[in-house]
Order: structure tokens, then C-alpha cells, then sequence
């Protein structure tokens, strides 16, 4: 792979920076926040002995949610094979959070908790391309808790977004956090696949989204979740 | 008795008449009026795409003809719209192709495919360069290539991200359908697939195993001399493809791929803002082989681009219907400004590439036209193993 500078319009620093978002997603994200890859300004790449790869960004990022960008650094280390799996990830933004999303975050958890009816929905976004304006926000927080698994799979030879919310449920709040079922559907552009993964999420305004639990299913009904390479 | 018997059968045959005469001239409007009304900016399922390309061809005579050219593993048909106008000097016509659909869950791409007749429908007429373009060649549109795939989409919320065509498997796997864009006769089977039929990228069991790549591969090939570009459409990523899927191989003409890219992608960005990136697939994507383009390129058709569409994620192949219009709007610009290039390249010795470094104007045609001829026939001799030496 190349290490030195690189093009950052070509796949390594894209790929690389496709990290960083969601790392954003996983530290700030939020019913409200929904960070995307805006553009890779510059990249680098250098090899860390025994260690992995490490690339150097410069990068803006977007809140889907608005129409803001910023500018982040960002370093990214994809372990050498042998270790851990996950990436690792810094990343200092600018003014990641100038949009002030407090008050609708506090309105939205409050209207959750005091529901009667515990709300559920599915296929966000529909074959159509569209979410009911109500559901929005559950498709966002969907995409950040997709987030934590993306992050946690990446590595040089994926690119992930999340393709669907096939499913979502909420469950009793517990300990003052609201509580989901997701099953989210993650596309790879560079398989091309579609993978399926269960998620346990909670999130409030005070705590963030946090996923508990998260289960890759399989592809078929009668299929093994393959063996991740060593 | 007699006249009221001659007077009740001419007031049943006139009733008859005219009721024949109504209903004619009503399916007539509703026809026209369906023409009219055929919503550009929703998706359609396969039935509705066949029955607008009846129309089209139907109300648009002296423009648009249709062909079936192919039949899918379901033994669907493979229909394409050849757009063009007469020759006003009876001189031999070129052409250019454009194929959308190969993916099946790629929905954006028919929808341009549809745009971009409507487009050349309801301007040409006052568009004298469009005019002129038409005369010169033909425009042969396929909007759906994988239709048993992209009906597949249709059936059930659950099967809408199906990519692969619907083919059955080797006996010794057990899953359907062939990732068509990795069966054409180029590299095949060497980078960027899966030998696992379950896999989204299966290459297959053979170069052109596949109906549909055979058909699209039949067609082309048997017009090879008249093709001046082929276009490619698929979604998403908001990327303008060139040649070679393989890493190590280079097209020729390279430079001037990425100077008429290039040129693509900056009027694309004129529309709505939106950037495209121009490269080739390893360089901005992934390695593969076995594409549509690299096929095309491989066969001597000088320009050959894969369009990836929008979105950069948030939506990916779900793209919202509210984004269908500037989707198909940019992308146009796009397609217009390549299938112009290579028009006045062909036709009014225009042979200056946009932005590109040169030395000799005149001279870049002729060196660029000779080592095309020998490439395509260093190409033919290898065109049956179909590797590049």
C-alpha cells in the first residue's frame, strides 16, 4: 500500500477518513447529529513498526442534519494484522458542535420517555428513498450507533455506510436512558455486500448513544457468520 | 317495413362507427396524454419502463426506434431506444451507447436512462446542435440491462438492495444470480471478484456466461466501427470511471480519458454543485475486472466511462425520488458534454482536448487514431482469451 503523501481524492485517504467519521459519530453523535465526510483536504500514510499503518488527515465533515462544515485533523492507526482488529482513531474538529441541537435533543427525550406506546418503525429509508419526517430522527440515531460497528470492522480494504434501518423498536427506558432494538442493514462498497447487524442502544442527552450489544447476523437462514480473518 | 328495418340497421352501424371511432381516438389521448403524464421524477417498475418505451417510439416515429436485442435468464426482453434523425447527406452514421441498470438496486440509473430520452425528446427540435448531433449519429439507450434483477427490487421491501441478475447457480453452490458487471470479457476473473456464487461481486462461470453480458457484448461488438463512446451508468459514489478496473494496465489514450472526464465532471458541478471525482477505478474506488467499460475500451471503443451517481452514503442506493431531478440533471450535463467531444472529434475535425497539454493540434488526432487501430488489432488477436497482453 502507499504510504507517503497521498491523492486525497483516490481510495486509501478516502477509505482512511471514512474512519474518522465514524469516530465523530461515536463521540458526538446524537438523534440531531449525524456526521458525514465532506472532503479530504490532505493524507499520509506511514508505516508503524510492529504496530500497523498509520495515515494523517486534514478533512472537513458535515452534520447531515444541517448544512455545516468543519475542519478536522485526524490521525488514523489500522493495527497490523496479528494485533487487535479495530482501528484507532484521533481526531480534533474545529467547531464540531457550533450547532446548538441541546433543545431538540431535550424535547426528543422527553417525548420518547413519556410515551404510552413504545415506538417501533422500519425500512428507513423506504425502496423509495424516503423517512417520515417523525422518524428522522430515529434513522439518524441509527446511524450513529451503526457507527460504533463500523468503526469497530473497518479496516484498509472496507468502506462502510449504512444502507438501511430495517428495523427499529424501543424498549423500556432503563436508568434514565431511552432504549432500542436496531436491526440496521451496513453496506461495504468494496464487496459490495450487505451485512446485518442487531443492536442494543441507549442514548439521552446526558450519556450520548452507547450500543450494549451488537450481533452480526447472518447472510442466510441456514448460513454461518464466516470467521473473521487472524 | 322494410325502410324502418334499412333505418334500424344504419342507426346500429353508425352507433357502431362511432363507438369504434371514440374508442379509437380515446386510447389515442389517453396514450399521448400517459406520454405526457409519465412522471420523470418517481421510479418506475419494469412494466411501466416497457410501456413508456412503446410510447416513446410510438409518438416520437421520426426519432426513436425501438430493438430487443437480448433475452435475460428469465427470458425477459432486453429492449434498447435508438435515437437518431436522418442523414440529411445519406452519410454513414456513427454512434454512441449508453446502458443503465446492470445493477439492479443502482434505481437512480434507469431513471437517467428515462431523463435522458425525455431530454433529447423535448429539445431537440430547437436545439440545432442536438439536431446536428442526431444527424450525425445515433444514441442507443438501454434503461434497464438487468430486468430480471431489477424486478426482483420490486417484488418485496426485503429483496430491494438485490444487485446480481437472477441466474441459476452451479450445481456446486447455492445461490442465484451473476454480478453482470464483473462477466464481460475483460481480465475476467482476475481482480476485484468472488469465485463464491453467493457472493455480490460472483464473476461467474465463464466470460459472458451471462445472457445479459452476451447481449449487450453481441450488440456492441457487431458495430464496433460506428461506436464512438460508451457510457455506462450506475450509482453510487458521485464518481466518473475510466479504464482499466486492473491496477497495472493503462488505456491508451489515458490523458485524454481524464481531460474529457474532467470536462464531464466540471459541468456536472456547474448544475447543482455537486462534486464528481474522475479516475480510474483502482485509483478512486477498487480494483475489478470483467466490467461493462473496461470490456468496451478493451474492444477499441476509444472513450468508455463508468458514471457512478449520487449519493457520497447517506442515502447510497436509496436515493430520495425529491433528488431524482438534479441527480439526472447533472448527470446529463455530464453525458452531453462527452457525447459532444467525441462528436465534433469525429465529425468537424475539432480534435483540441479540453485542458489538456499539447504540442500540435492536428497531430494528437492522428497518433491518437493510429495507435487505436493497432491496439484494437493487437486487441483482436487476444480478444478470445480476452486478457490484455
Amino acid at each position: 500500500m502507499a504510504t507517503g503523501e497521498l491523492n486525497p481524492s483516490h481510495y486509501p485517504a478516502q477509505r482512511a477518513a471514512n474512519v474518522v467519521k465514524h469516530y465523530l459519530n461515536t463521540r458526538y453523535g446524537s438523534p440531531y447529529r449525524w456526521v458525514g465526510l465532506h472532503k479530504v483536504h490532505s493524507a499520509n500514510a506511514e508505516e508503524v513498526a510492529e504496530s500497523g499503518r498509520k495515515y494523517h488527515l486534514e478533512i472537513s465533515v458535515q452534520e447531515m442534519t444541517g448544512n455545516t462544515t468543519e475542519k478536522c485533523s485526524a490521525e488514523v492507526l489500522f493495527p497490523a494484522l496479528e494485533n487487535q482488529r479495530s482501528p484507532q482513531v484521533q481526531a480534533s474538529c474545529e467547531a464540531l458542535l457550533t450547532a446548538n441541537t441541546t433543545a431538540q435533543e431535550e424535547a426528543l427525550y422527553q417525548q420518547y420517555r413519556r410515551n404510552h406506546t413504545l415506538l417501533s418503525g422500519h425500512n428507513l429509508p423506504d425502496s423509495y428513498g424516503h423517512i417520515d419526517p417523525d422518524m428522522k430522527p430515529l434513522w439518524h440515531l441509527g446511524g450513529v450507533a451503526s457507527s460504533f460497528v463500523m468503526l469497530k470492522e473497518s479496516t484498509e480494504n472496507t468502506l462502510y455506510n449504512m444502507a438501511q434501518v430495517a428495523n427499529v423498536t424501543q424498549l423500556e427506558t432503563e436508568n434514565d436512558q431511552l432504549r432500542f432494538n436496531y436491526h440496521v442493514l451496513l453496506h461495504d462498497m468494496v464487496s459490495q455486500e450487505i451485512i446485518h447487524w442487531k443492536l442494543l442502544v441507549t442514548w439521552s442527552p446526558a450519556e450520548g448513544v452507547k450500543v450494549l450489544q451488537m450481533e452480526e447476523l447472518p447472510k442466510c437462514e441456514h448460513c454461518e457468520v464466516p470467521p473473521k480473518p487472524n | 317495413m322494410e325502410k324502418t328495418m334499412f333505418k334500424s340497421w344504419g342507426l346500429i352501424l353508425f352507433m357502431l362507427t362511432l363507438k369504434g371511432g371514440l374508442e379509437t381516438s380515446s386510447s389515442l389521448a389517453e396514450r399521448l396524454e400517459s406520454k405526457r403524464n409519465y412522471n420523470y421524477t418517481k421510479y418506475h417498475p419494469m412494466e411501466e419502463i416497457y410501456k413508456w418505451m412503446e410510447d416513446v417510439e410510438r409518438g416520437n416515429p421520426e426519432l426513436v426506434s425501438s430493438s430487443v436485442y437480448g433475452l435475460t435468464f428469465e427470458e425477459r426482453n432486453i429492449t434498447l431506444l435508438k435515437l437518431g434523425l436522418e442523414n440529411p447527406e445519406g452519410r454513414e452514421k456513427k454512434a454512441i451507447w449508453m446502458d443503465c441498470g446492470i445493477h439492479a438496486r443502482e434505481w437512480i440509473a434507469p431513471a437517467f436512462c428515462q431523463w435522458f430520452v425525455k431530454e433529447i425528446l423535448q429539445s431537440y427540435k430547437t436545439n440545432e446542435k442536438l439536431t446536428e448531433m442526431l444527424q450525425n449519429l445515433d444514441m442507443y439507450v438501454t434503461p434497464v440491462v438487468n430486468v430480471d434483477g431489477y424486478m426482483f427490487t420490486w417484488t418485496n421491501e426485503s429483496n430491494r438492495l438485490w444487485r446480481k441478475s437472477r441466474s441459476l447457480p452451479p450445481s456446486d453452490c447455492g445461490c442465484r444470480g451473476v454480478d453482470l458487471n464483473r462477466n464481460f470479457n475483460a481480465n475476467w476473473g482476475t481482480v476485484g471478484v468472488s469465485y463464491n456464487c453467493c457472493d455480490n461481486t460472483y464473476c461467474g462461470t465463464s466470460p459472458v456466461s451471462e445472457p445479459e453480458a452476451k447481449a449487450v457484448t453481441d450488440f456492441v461488438g457487431s458495430r464496433l466501427n460506428q461506436i464512438l463512446c460508451f457510457l455506462t451508468i450506475h450509482s453510487s459514489g458521485q464518481l466518473i470511471l475510466l479504464p482499466y478496473g486492473h491496477p497495472e494496465i493503462s488505456a491508451p489514450n489515458y490523458d485524454e480519458l481524464v481531460a474529457v472526464g474532467k470536462e464531464a465532471a466540471a459541468e456536472m458541478k456547474k448544475v447543482h454543485g455537486m462534486d464528481y471525482t474522475v479516475g480510474t477505478s483502482p485509483q478512486v474506488l477498487y480494483k475489478n475486472s470483467g466490467s461493462s467499460r473496461d470490456w468496451a475500451r478493451l474492444v477499441g471503443i476509444p472513450f468508455s466511462y463508468t458514471f457512478e451517481l449520487r449519493d457520497k452514503g447517506e442515502f447510497g442506493h436509496l436515493l430520495p425520488e425529491d433528488q431524482i431531478q438534479p441527480a439526472c440533471e447533472e448527470a446529463y450535463a455530464g453525458a452531453l458534454s462527452i457525447i459532444t467531444f467525441v462528436h465534433d472529434k469525429a465529425f468537424n475535425n475539432v480534435t483540441t482536448v479540453p485542458n489538456a497539454a499539447v504540442t500540435t493540434v492536428t497531430g494528437i488526432t492522428t497518433v491518437t487514431g493510429v495507435a487505436i487501430t493497432i491496439w484494437s488489432t493487437i486487441m483482436a488477436f487476444s480478444l478470445t482469451t480476452g486478457v490484455l497482453m
